[in-house]
């Protein structure tokens, strides 16, 4: 069974936030058909390879594959009158749009809110940004470094003694999951009513949200907090030791005296838990603390160091890294991951959808759309098209 | 008064700390209606925890138990004993949702593991967070909020673009990992609640929040897969521009685009650096990476940090500030969406919140009721809901039940 099976999305965003929004509809039942144009390609499928700086083509983009899970591709060059009337059809008979412009983008190609809720009255429409659509910093630049600084998470995240954090791509996916909290909630509204909605999301105050508890210490007490590496307000042990192997790291923690006498004999050095046995103590010796632990952990692998101590009831866990978490067992044994086939990417390793209901499971049904994959079955099967009217409409650049 | 989405939604809510109550939180704010079960006596132990108005420990005067429970009633129940968990059944055959964040083997231990509350409420929704998830062999593993961060990948990859090959891998922020999982967590609920509606069917959960992390940052480890390269914190980041220096703290700055790269040129002025050819293209960009984001903060380090962004940002360059959190709080754009509410608490007074990141065209939804004090809403759920008289609740107290 599938828990959005009938759902009918139609989207018009690029680059991350807005297109997994969709994806993970898409893998929970929802049709979703993706709008784009050889005119205006996602960006996501002009990306290079961070590392290696190559770029493999439009379809090929790993970043914009494992967005685009599960949707249907077109190709619609909206500022062509036709193509703008096929983009109305297919709003018509949306439930969901989702979309990720700049403000004001959408109005000028003739599809705001006001024009599709004429349209479609029912019709619930996401418009996900950098800083939402109103305020005076409502056109700026939106990248997820950008927002995510401004949004004093990049303050609060490094070294004390260093620069703060550049923080990446993992904040678009945290806007989608809000996102999709919002669109869901107003599916929810609709079920009840019958009435659709406009919803406007910043990603920024998305992840503001994220650290809120610590802005309350501003609000409370007029404290601003900063970034304190892995340290806690009052536990110790709090951080990451060195393990065996190239830069191969473990986190513990320790919050009751009864997990630090069983780390301290775990370590084989039971005096240790005499001459720190309150948390206090421990916190104010926090550094030497630390390096006491690390002396210990650096003679195992991170997996032996978890090993050993969860045996005792002690919080500790490598800090995984790509290849561990490849070939973890736990991970394996929960199927955290599968292959899925590209036409022209050939068989891609990819993540199962962590959401595990378990009446209504995600699946993948297949991978993501090359440029204009679905014309056909679109224009053709769900709007009725005749191929000869398909064919013209791609000689004159409509669908395009 | 106007309603939430989720006016009429019934959520019982069994967790402490961040990441089950922030999950209960999103769905209160949003008009459902939150049961937040506490043990008897102490309560969420994020009552415990920090910051505290004026510095003063106090169970009601916690900010994080304050933000991460808005809008809720609050009841307490001693889950213990066995006419607590008959209780716990009866708040269940109420509720549409349950959310909880127990260990997998505790629920078992206590009967109420989903085989035997779906028997209570075949129609409920029950979602179960836990580090780990409820299979595996990880299932019972300890973890708190630095483990569980530091199992989804992103931290080891943190800071990105380190120079301190001696130094560790990092969390984000405090709990942002929990805060995440937390989103990622509703998100799925909601989705089970609409197909609820839809087929009268309940369903359970099974949240893990390690896969909920590395779902964030899917391609740091199929690249691996994939390309053949593991990403490590020193190779990731923007590597010629990123975190720049300036007058008032840092700003950060991410040409991915040409256009956007000539933009820059033109903001900095032309300098005679950036006239040689060879920089137009992206790739020469990366390779003399550290020699351009030498001279770029030689720029950057002239102005304050709203100086270079506002006038970065009127040319569409793609630079923003690193706000400490007191910037953040007092910045215009989020003032202009009223992003901050004022919210009244009988032990606090009124302050200041962070609330809902979108805005609705019809539905209204800012967080406007404060988190309930310990057992606040004891009478009128178990009196008003339940059918308990006074006198039962006086009986129920004393036996240390409530």
């Amino acid at each position: 069974m599938e828990a959005l099976a009938g759902i009918k999305v139609v989207d018009f965003s690029w680059g991350i936030a807005g297109p997994v929004t969709a994806e993970k509809l898409a893998e929970m039942g929802a049709e979703v058909i993706k709008v784009e144009s050889k005119t205006y390609v996602d960006p996501n499928r002009l990306s290079r390879d961070p590392m290696t700086g190559e770029y493999s083509g439009v379809n090929q983009v790993e970043s914009f594959n494992s967005a685009n899970l599960c949707k249907l591709g077109v190709t619609l060059n909206l500022k062509n009158a036709e193509a703008l009337e096929l983009a109305k059809k297919l709003i018509e008979r949306a439930d969901v749009m989702i979309e990720s412009a700049p403000a004001g983008v959408m109005e000028r190609l003739g599809l705001g809110y006001e024009t599709v809720k004429e349209i479609n009255p029912g019709i619930v429409m996401l418009s996900t940004s950098g800083h939402g659509h109103e305020g005076p910093e409502a056109h700026y630049v939106g990248y997820a470094p950008l927002f995510t600084a401004s949004a004093g998470v990049g303050e609060m995240t490094g070294y004390f003694d260093s620069t703060p954090a550049e923080i990446r791509e993992s904040v678009d996916y945290v806007s989608a999951l809000h996102a999709i909290v919002g669109l869901m909630a107003a599916l929810i509204h609709r079920k009840k009513t019958g009435e659709g909605q406009h919803i406007d999301l910043s990603s920024r105050e998305v992840m503001v949200g994220t650290v809120g508890d610590s802005l309350m210490d501003y609000f409370m007490n007029g404290r601003v907090q900063t970034r304190h590496g892995n340290e806690d307000e009052v536990m110790s042990p709090h951080n990451c030791y060195r393990c065996k192997g190239n830069d191969s790291w473990v986190s513990i923690a320790v919050s009751k005296d009864s997990e630090w006498a069983a780390l301290c004999k775990a370590m084989g050095n039971p005096e240790l838990e005499k001459r720190f046995s309150d948390a206090y103590s421990r916190w104010t010796n926090r550094e030497l603390i630390d390096k006491l632990v690390e002396s210990w952990t650096v003679n195992y692998t991170d997996y032996e160091v978890m090993d050993t101590l969860q045996k005792v009831g002690i919080a500790a866990v490598p800090s995984f890294n790509g290849q561990e978490l490849l070939s973890d067992p736990h991970l394996k044994e929960r199927g955290a991951f599968q292959v899925v086939e590209h036409p022209e990417a050939g068989a891609r390793l990819i993540m199962s959808p962590p959401w595990r209901l378990s009446l209504t499971p995600p699946t993948i049904s297949h991978d993501a759309p090359l440029l204009g994959e679905h014309n056909r079955y679109v224009f053709g099967q769900l709007l009725g098209l005749s191929q000869e009217t398909i064919d013209k409409l791609i000689e004159e650049k409509a669908i395009y | 008064m106007e309603q939430g989405p989720l006016s009429g939604i019934k959520v019982l809510e069994f967790a402490q700390l961040v990441a089950g109550p922030f999950c209960a939180k999103l769905m209160a704010d949003l008009g459902a209606e939150v049961i937040k079960v506490e043990p008897c006596n102490e309560g969420d132990e994020a009552r415990k925890r920090g910051p505290f108005l004026n510095d003063s420990p106090h169970p009601e005067r916690s900010g994080l138990f304050l933000y991460n429970n808005t809008n809720k009633l609050g009841i307490t129940l001693n889950i213990n004993s066995q006419e607590g968990r008959k209780i716990f059944k009866e708040l269940v055959k109420q509720a549409d949702v349950l959310i909880e964040d127990n260990p997998p083997s505790r629920m078992e231990e206590l009967g109420l593991d989903y085989p035997s509350l779906k028997e209570e409420n075949p129609g409920l929704v029950m979602t179960s967070i836990t580090p780990f998830g409820h299979t595996g062999p990880y299932r019972d593993y300890k973890a708190y909020p630095l483990n569980v961060f530091h199992s989804g990948a992103e931290g080891y990859v943190t800071p990105g673009g380190s120079t301190f090959p001696d130094r560790p891998p990092l969390k984000i922020g405090k709990y942002v990992g929990e805060y995440e999982s937390a989103i990622s967590a509703t998100g799925a609920t909601l989705i089970a609640v609409y197909f609820q509606m839809a087929s009268g069917l309940g369903q359970h959960i099974d949240f893990s929040k390690q896969e909920a992390l590395m779902m964030l940052c899917p391609w740091e480890i199929s690249r691996l897969a994939n390309k053949g390269y593991l990403v490590t914190r020193f190779t990731r980041g923007f590597r010629f521009a990123g975190v720049l220096p300036c007058k008032d703290g840092y700003i950060e700055l991410c040409p991915y685009k040409d256009d956007e790269w000539d933009r820059l040129v033109g903001l900095m002025g032309n300098p005679d650096w950036a006239k040689d050819d060879a920089l137009k293209a992206h790739a020469v960009r990366e390779k003399r990476a550290s020699e351009l984001k030498s001279n770029i903060g030689q720029w950057s380090i002239q102005f304050t940090k709203n100086e270079i962004y506002h006038k970065a940002q009127a040319k569409h360059c793609p630079i923003a500030p690193y706000y400490r959190l007191d910037e953040v709080a007092n910045c215009p754009q989020l003032k202009a969406r009223s992003f901050f509410v004022e919210i009244e608490h009988a032990q606090t007074g009124s302050l200041k919140y962070p609330s809902s990141p979108y805005k609705f065209s019809r539905t209204l939804l800012n967080a406007r009721q404060a988190a309930p004090l310990l057992g606040e809403h004891n009478e009128k759920i178990y009196c008003g809901r339940l059918g308990y008289s006074s006198q039962e609740l006086v009986k129920l107290r004393a036996a240390g039940i409530i």
